[in-house]
């Protein structure tokens, strides 16, 4: 478990070396990002580095220590329909033919991961790491095209503004995305059963396309009956079999509850942090309109109208950044606990259900032994016996081992959100007594003009 | 400078040049008008009074200089305060004929009040029946009348049917009220910055007496003079845009294209200011949401300690929520309805560059006759008709005076608005200063609470174990 340490801070890990903001400081990234913006014709291709990389990649690598296992996203590149992510990998696990390893991976690659993963019978038990949201970037696209469209409307510098904003807007997404796609591949790095599994090697090492195709319509659909039907069979379950373990009942229950309120949490954080940057926007537009005021003024009050312009468009910035670490700090991580929830209430539905089948066993043994003045009784007592020992293990194993796991989601769950809401008041600490020092030297200047 | 010898028939004719003819109000306005440059004689308030009561009466033929000294002195603001607080809004009666009243209190060193500090009840259409005085005898003369709320049917008429006169009413109607007793509030303000309407008799009364005020009868939005109003309101528009006047003026020239130019700005940033009010608001209403969320996530959290925590967070973003919604307010009072207003001040000052346009058509039209009648009197001189000749000369010699009239008003005029655009403009750039400057101050004082918040917060945070 090497990693292990830093499994509850993975969340924010990738995006914590900028201190956490959003302002992209290093000019690297802003070229490289050859965004789709001004013709609406072609959307070419752009990369954008992953921070993790172009900072924290240390050029003589640190030494791994023994069955140290580590993997990052050194590099993506968004093109006009995928994301293409840079898997790199360094190990000194056994069965890895490679120390240093580098593959190119697409969304769908590492949702064929982790339904790998999901399948998997003998990770019953285990919390399955939640699988990385869709890249999307189809609301920053529409705004660029949007752009490009109107760039006859307005005038050069508001659509150089305009330009650099939604091309920060879209590094943003982006690096976002670069984030979730390497976080789950972390936690799968750090788990110490996971870790070692087949098909992530086999993510991390083969070097052609794995046969992830993109999702078709069929398949979402698919995908949603199946959904649909697990729904009902949770119901079910939960309705017709009695848990054993309080433990187990209870936390179900819990978990149940507790991803609602995420849920509704998470979906009301986003709609504020949204209208918190329709705000800074409103700032920016009444910069604008103070803008075109000044140049009808003459004298101080031209220099004063100006000025108050500028303040205006400063307090947009600040507020749009209070605004995007909001949906960093607590807007991802409700989000992403939506999703780890949700994966370790799967992991109780899964626990019924193999309760479920050691009860029908149970059952079946009885009526074997009920039935043993048959000649076949015998044989057929040995096999309901064996099935019955055989379930009985499985449900007992699985059991130790999701209490485990459930223990480790909250511990995972207590510190990410401590990390959070620590970094999240810091940081609106931070722009707050930005935006007064800012205020107060406005205040001055002006006051200065008058 | 015989004003009275004017045989009515004349002044008939000679009102029928006003845009607003047709309406034998406007004819009988216009007779006021013509006297009125030589009737603001405010080192007499008796003869303001008499000109307020009975406008054909009033005196024409004192000089208008001591005006300008008056208002000199008066324009130097250092020595003289007044100070205007409208509070208190209160329902009185029941149902639809119930209204609001406000309770208005002055405190002042202008030696032409009574008493230094004193109030009074009144009531909303006070409010514009005082305006409309104002502007009945003053826009005329070329005087800036800063404009009156307007009314708001639907507004008003859920106060009205709000239940209890004594209880506060709805959130919604609360606001409402407020709005409109800001506005009422900077409305009396702004007219008594003006060193000539302060003083003036009715505005005076208005502050000063005990009596109920006589109700304004045409205030009433939906009454019979309401909508004549608006007719003669739209035929003005039309006759604003199609008449052009041959400027001979550039000042005035140069100041009509910025006063245009300052309004379409100013509309712009009016529209942008209102967009920041919604938007802040709504984030105001949706930080009231999160808290809510974040405090049921605290009761379902297992862990004391981050539960405490998210308990903490919904109590702070509670507390965001109300200063978000303060915020909002201090987008609204202190700089979406200050340049409404001045939005309605530009509309004002429109209004007087509008007189002296009309000014200037009186003084034409004038001139127009006056060649006529000399035509025709040459034309009776060529046919030896002495009988007519005398009529004819006598005509002349009322239109010779006339034209002197107008052109004398309109030079009034003209000079009036000069001296009115220079104090507008002063009073303008100081305002806008004043409330820039008060709206970051307020802004400072939010961010600083926001720090407070958070860092009241942040040891929970850090407590989580």
């Amino acid at each position: 478990m090497q990693d292990g340490v830093d499994e509850s801070n993975i969340l924010n890990s990738p995006v914590k070396n900028n201190g956490g903001t959003m302002e992209i400081s290093s000019p690297n990234p802003l070229e490289a990002a050859a965004l789709p913006t001004t013709t609406t014709t072609t959307n070419g291709s752009g990369s954008a580095t992953s921070p993790e990389s172009s900072s924290s990649a240390p050029v003589t690598p640190a030494p791994l220590g023994e069955n140290a296992l580590h993997v990052e996203i050194s590099d993506a590149l968004s093109e006009k329909e995928k994301v293409k992510f840079t898997v790199h990998t360094r190990t000194t696990l056994p069965g890895f033919s490679k120390k240093d390893n580098n593959v190119v991976r697409q969304h769908e690659e590492f949702v064929w991961l982790h339904d790998r993963i999901e399948e998997n019978e003998d990770y019953a038990g285990y919390i399955i790491p939640p699988c990385p949201p869709r890249p999307d970037f189809d609301a920053s696209r529409e705004k660029l095209q949007r752009l490009g469209e109107g760039e006859g409307n307005m005038t050069k510098e508001e659509f150089k503004k305009m330009k650099s904003e939604l091309e920060s807007e879209y590094l943003a997404t982006f690096k976002k995305t670069v984030a979730m796609h390497e976080v789950f591949l972390r936690r799968l790095a750090s788990h110490p059963v996971f870790r070692i599994d087949q098909h992530l090697k086999v993510f991390l090492e083969y070097d052609q396309d794995l046969c992830a195709k993109p999702r078709k319509k069929m398949a979402i659909f698919g995908g949603f009956v199946k959904s649909l039907g697990k729904t009902t069979d949770e119901i079910l379950l939960s309705a017709t079999v009695r848990d054993v373990n309080d433990f187990f009942e209870n936390e179900l229950q819990f978990l149940t509850e507790y991803h609602g309120h995420l849920r509704e949490a998470a979906t009301r954080t986003e709609k504020m942090t949204q209208r918190h940057k329709d705000v800074g926007d409103s700032h920016q537009k009444i910069s604008n309109a103070l803008t075109q005021l000044s140049t009808t003024e003459q004298g101080h009050m031209e220099t004063f109208v100006a000025k108050a312009a500028e303040v205006f468009e400063r307090i947009k910035s600040l507020e749009t950044r209070v605004a995007s670490d909001q949906d960093l700090k607590l807007g991802d991580t409700l989000r992403y606990y939506q999703r780890d929830s949700d994966a370790a209430k799967a992991l109780l539905i899964r626990r019924l259900r193999c309760l479920a089948a050691y009860e029908t066993a149970n059952r079946n043994l009885e009526k074997a032994r009920s039935k043993n003045k048959d000649v076949h009784a015998v044989m057929i007592c040995r096999l309901a016996e064996t099935a019955q020992a055989e379930a009985c293990e499985k449900f007992e194993s699985m059991s130790a081992c999701g209490k485990e796991e459930l223990i480790g989601f909250r511990n995972r769950r207590v510190a990410a959100f401590k990390k959070s809401l620590i970094e999240l008041s810091e940081l609106e600490i931070k722009h707050a007594k930005n935006q007064y020092d800012y205020l107060r030297q406005s205040l001055l200047a002006l006051k200065e003009i008058a | 400078m015989e004003v009275e010898t004017t045989t009515p028939e004349h002044t008939r004719e000679f009102a029928d040049v006003d845009i607003n003819n047709g309406s034998p109000s406007g004819a009988s306005d216009e007779e006021e008008e013509v006297p009125a440059p030589g009737s603001v004689t405010l080192d007499q308030d008796n003869d303001l009074f008499v000109s307020a009561m009975t406008p054909s009466e009033v005196h024409p033929r004192s000089p208008p200089a001591p005006t300008h000294n008056l208002s000199d002195l008066l324009n130097d603001d250092g020595d003289y305060f007044i100070q205007i607080v409208v509070s208190d809004p209160q329902k009185v009666g029941d149902g639809m004929s119930s209204y609001l009243a406000y309770k208005v209190t002055t405190k002042t060193n202008i030696p032409s009040f009574k008493r230094s500090e004193f109030s009074t009840l009144r009531r909303f259409s006070d409010f514009l029946g005082i305006h409309d005085l104002l502007v009945n005898k003053y826009m005329r003369i070329g005087r800036i009348i800063p404009p009156a709320p307007s009314k708001n049917i639907i507004g008003s008429t859920k106060v009205k049917m709000s239940p209890q006169q004594n209880e506060p009413g709805t959130p919604i109607n609360q606001e409402w009220i407020e709005i409109r007793r800001a506005a009422l509030e900077r409305f009396v303000h702004r007219t008594a910055q003006h060193p000539v309407l302060r003083v003036d008799m009715d505005f005076k009364n208005f502050l000063e007496s005990d009596q109920e005020l006589p109700r304004a009868v045409n205030t009433s939005a939906l009454s019979g003079a309401g909508v004549i109003r608006l007719f003669n309101k739209v035929g003005e528009t039309v006759n604003k845009i199609t008449y052009k006047m041959d400027e001979n003026d550039p000042w005035f020239d140069e100041k009509i294209t910025e006063v245009e130019n300052l309004d379409t700005n100013l509309q712009k940033l009016s529209s942008a200011l209102k967009a920041l009010v919604t938007s802040r608001k709504e984030l105001s209403s949706l930080t009231g949401l999160v808290a809510k969320s974040a405090a049921m996530l605290s009761t379902c959290e297992e862990h004391t300690g981050l539960s405490r925590a998210l308990s903490n967070l919904a109590d702070v973003e509670e507390k965001i929520e109300l200063l978000r919604s303060e915020q909002a307010n201090s987008d609204f009072f202190i700089l979406a309805e200050f340049i409404k207003d001045y939005l309605g001040l530009f509309g004002a000052v429109k209004c007087i560059f509008h007189e002296r346009v009309k000014s200037f058509q009186n003084w034409q039209y004038a001139q127009m006759q006056l060649s006529k009648r000399r035509e025709n009197r040459g034309r009776f001189e060529l046919a030896n008709r002495a009988d007519k000749l005398d009529q004819a000369q006598q005509e002349v010699e009322e239109w010779q005076v006339k034209v002197q009239r107008c052109q004398q008003h309109f030079d009034e005029i003209s000079a009036e608005i000069k001296r009115e655009m220079t104090r507008f403009e002063l009073s303008r750039v100081k305002d806008f200063k004043a409330n820039i400057i008060k709206y970051i101050e307020v802004q400072m004082a939010h961010q600083q609470q926001i720090i407070s918040y958070w860092e009241a917060f942040a040891p929970f945070a850090r407590e989580i174990v």
